[in-house]
């Protein structure tokens, strides 16, 4: 069903994106930096849990919030490619952030209206902690793109490598296309412009600049992944297939 | 309109209800922080509609087991069900509740406006816990847990916890 597909791609984008955050706890650069993106990256599972519950309840049978979050082979996700991109460097991370947290924060806004309730809901609630997450990364950005010369060198490589994925947030697949003549998925389309407005103007402020960048192949809404995709699951899916069906 | 407070009829259940302190912040319980949206009482059954603070609050889940287990210590068999919408709201604190979390070191949320000034624009509007003065900085936008941030007096030097407002 188009349905489960739109809402395991909204899932992922938080499980990928989690999941890199929280390969930083107790790595992050500063002790606050460090609690700040384990926190978001709870917010994100949060959300994931919220989606996950809810789909398993539809499918029924012996379908689980943890079969679906651990069980999924690589192309059985949908999420984009920006969000399963290494952490390289505090750089890399925050601009990885931030290309999303803009993104994701308009999108839950579009799908507060979603025809569907229980996405809706998962929509109202999680919007309220991406707003916090888009002021942390933000504020990063500023300070270290109009930082020091190291900062702004180190901010502008991490744009050169991840501002040419930026494209596939707003990548529209054939699934996704239905649900959103039914009111179900949002219509990214109507958000897109305004989308890079903001990060531009955030860019500008901050002294970086996407000159020269063109767009790189991103299909991962089409289950097509880099190899980043297998090393998280298998870091992500290890317990579950080393010891099936275990519980806490 | 939304209630942040809801009324509870029977008195027994609503005691064990305040006997429920919040895992992360044991100085409030679960009604103060007003994540218990409705109770239903249908035979010897306690129906508890439950909404958590942020998605990935690890305390809902023990929670859900301290409540279950004050009503059955009382005699009920209690359900807890999760739900989302609407969603909770730092307004549905009661002003007991804020008031527990001055006396314990956290300074309560403010409203949107001055939380905003506060974490995004650096404004020195949050008052020390300690001290009551408004000199204080943002040392950090997440603290301990997810709904807090953390701060720190400039005249008295106390670092504290503020209370996110979430709305
Ligand atoms: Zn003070």
């Amino acid at each position: 069903m188009s349905v489960d597909r739109y809402i395991l791609s909204l899932s992922d984008n938080s499980m990928i994106l989690g999941h890199r955050l929280s390969e930083l706890c107790g790595h992050g650069p500063t002790l606050e930096t460090d609690i700040a993106l384990t926190n978001i990256s709870l917010d994100l599972f949060g959300q994931v849990r919220g989606f996950l519950s809810v789909l398993a309840a539809r499918q029924g049978s012996d379908v689980t919030e943890d079969s679906l979050a651990f069980l999924r082979r690589e192309r059985e996700h949908f999420n984009c490619i920006l969000t399963e991109l290494p952490n390289t460097d505090f750089a890399h991370i925050i601009v990885r952030q931030y290309f999303f947290d803009v993104f994701h924060k308009m999108q839950l806004e579009v799908l507060q209206q979603s025809t569907d309730q229980d996405i809706a809901a998962i929509a109202v609630k999680s919007l309220k902690e991406a707003k916090y997450h888009e002021r942390f990364s933000q504020s990063w950005m500023l300070r270290l793109g109009d930082g020091t010369e190291v900062s702004h060198a180190k901010m502008q490589v991490a744009v050169n490598t991840l501002y040419p994925y930026v494209h596939e947030l707003f990548d529209l697949t054939e699934w996704e296309k239905e649900l959103i003549e039914s009111g179900v998925a949002a219509d990214t389309e109507t958000i897109k412009e305004e989308y890079y407005r903001l990060i531009h103007q955030t860019l500008a402020q901050a002294n970086l600049s996407t000159d020269g960048l063109s767009n790189r192949y991103a299909k991962g809404k089409h289950g097509m992944h880099t190899e980043n995709l297998g090393f998280i699951l298998a870091e992500f899916q290890y317990m579950q297939r080393a010891y099936p069906q275990m519980e806490w | 309109m939304v209630e942040g407070q809801i009324h509870i009829e029977d008195s027994v259940i609503k005691a064990a209800l305040e006997s429920v302190p919040d895992p992360e912040v044991p100085v409030l319980t679960v009604l103060d922080l007003g994540v218990v949206r409705s109770v239903k009482l249908k035979g010897n059954t306690v129906y508890v509609d439950l909404t958590p603070t942020y998605s990935g609050c690890p305390a809902m889940d023990t929670m859900a087991v301290d409540i279950s287990q004050a009503l059955e210590a009382k005699g009920y068999q209690a359900i807890i069900n999760l739900v989302l919408s609407p969603a909770w709201t730092t307004d549905w604190i009661s002003e007991n509740g804020r008031k527990k979390l001055e006396e314990y070191g956290i300074a309560a949320p403010l409203d949107e406006l001055s939380d905003k000034r506060a974490l995004i624009d650096g404004d020195r509007v949050v008052k020390c816990t300690n001290c009551q003065s408004t000199n204080t900085k943002l040392i950090s936008q997440f603290g301990s847990t997810a709904c807090k941030a953390l701060f720190q007096c400039e005249d008295c030097l106390e670092p504290f916890d503020y209370f996110k407002c979430l709305k």
